[in-house]
């Protein structure tokens, strides 16, 4: 019977696809601790960082171009942390369009925003709109290196120390667009079930003015406060951007865990109706051959009798 | 004998923190030695340098440094580097085709790990 064949090719096709989610599910959830683990792991640094730079800035005076608010800014970097492979539900869906929604905010504030990509993903899915990528980055965002933030980071301090004001004077010397400001969109990873897009300005940065406790202890430097201030906030802002990157993979290898898990789901009962089904034509098959065959007796013997 | 607590950081882990009682390092101004009580102090450590840490217990730490920064106050020591090779983790064989590479960065790096492993460069 062909619809007998037609139900078993199907359960069969169904299987091997839920073997791929299945085995794309179990892979993302021993990438979760991975990656959580490598978020805890560089937390010591991003924090003994902070403190750094606090003592740093209570010694110097805040005159770093990263530090000050530009009056007039005219163009913004917006980095969008994308995933480099699809297989993970909404989870590159929902930072686009957190992403969309800033540079709607900024054109509003009158600021030509430029996209900075990271992750294959996001690429595809600007470029088929045919908007402009300033820069893109991929190959990394399942697992992000520090070398890979500070790529990224050392090319928006670039843009952004040459800023929009300097550009207007030799615009022919450099290929780089200066930006007043960058953000850095990408996904936080609030549980293993949640994850949600966040927007945060990279730079300049927020300085907090906080009431001094007590004494502070005067800082020796070497070399001087200014020198090494120059030298460790594009640290600081790598390290930032390092959080960021970490975070995303965490986020993604939970996505996909999540949307692979329904998918598993989903698999798992469509066997379970095809194969309802399947038994019930089976059964009608049986059952058809055998009142054939009994109707075929009963007439032998009906001829056979007379 | 004084001692003081010393974090070794990189980027990506936290390489060792515990007891010590000194710590050498080279900022970009000199050689720094940082005993128990030592002053309040920042400093931005040469690229490719060797962090050694004196432990109580007469052994020593040491370590290849790259991109760091060193700050001291309060009897607490910490190292902040961009990256970091303990000595007994440093790939020999690695860090010698290193050496020979075309990239200076690369080179300079490379010299410091086989400096720290124990070779001489």
């Amino acid at each position: 019977m062909a619809q007998l064949r037609e139900l078993r090719d199907r359960i069969r096709s169904v299987q091997s696809t839920r073997k791929i989610t299945k085995a794309q599910e179990l892979i993302a959830t021993s990438r979760i601790t991975r990656a959580q683990a490598r978020v805890e792991a560089s937390r010591p640094y991003a924090e003994e960082i902070t403190r750094v730079l606090t003592a740093l800035a209570d010694a110097s005076p805040l005159d770093h171009p990263l530090l000050v608010e530009r009056d007039n800014s005219r163009r913004s970097a917006v980095l969008v942390v994308t995933s480099d492979r699809g297989f993970c539900g909404a989870y590159n869906a929902n930072v686009i369009r957190a992403a969309e929604e800033l540079q709607n905010t900024l054109r509003q504030q009158g600021k030509t925003p430029l996209l900075y990509v990271i992750g294959r993903k996001g690429e595809a899915y600007y470029r088929f709109r045919n908007r402009e990528i300033t820069k893109s980055w991929s190959g990394f965002t399942d697992r992000p290196d520090y070398a890979n933030a500070a790529d990224v980071g050392e090319t928006l301090v670039r843009a952004f120390m040459q800023g929009t004001e300097d550009a207007k004077h030799h615009e022919t010397s450099e290929d780089v667009l200066g930006v007043d400001e960058i953000h850095l969109v990408h996904t936080e990873f609030v549980s293993m079930l949640t994850q949600k897009p966040i927007i945060r300005r990279v730079a300049p940065l927020e300085v907090e003015y906080t009431e001094s406790q007590g004494l502070r202890p005067a800082y020796d430097f070497e070399p001087d406060a200014s020198t090494l201030f120059r030298a460790l906030l594009p640290k600081y802002i790598n390290t930032r951007l390092f959080a960021g990157l970490l975070d995303s993979a965490a986020s993604e290898h939970a996505a996909r865990r999540t949307a692979m898990k329904s998918a598993t789901d989903n698999a798992d009962e469509i066997v379970r109706n095809l194969s309802r089904e399947a038994n019930q034509a089976r059964q009608a098959q049986i059952t058809q051959e055998i009142s054939e065959i009994v109707g075929g007796v009963e007439a032998l013997s009906s001829a056979g009798s007379e | 004998m004084a001692e003081m607590s010393v974090e070794l950081v990189a980027v990506e882990r936290r390489l060792w923190s515990g007891k010590a009682t000194s710590v050498v390092a080279q900022t970009t101004e000199g050689v720094i030695g940082i005993l128990p009580g030592h002053e309040p102090m920042l400093g931005q450590l040469v690229e490719g340098g060797v962090v050694k840490i004196a432990t109580p217990d007469h052994e020593t730490v040491t370590a290849a440094v790259h991109g760091g920064f060193l700050s001291t106050s309060n009897g607490v020591v910490s190292v902040l580097a961009e990256s970091a090779e303990l000595a007994q983790e440093i790939d020999v064989a690695a860090a010698r085709r290193d050496a020979e590479g075309e990239d200076e960065q690369t080179r300079i790096r490379a010299r410091s790990r086989l400096r720290v492993a124990g070779y001489s460069v």
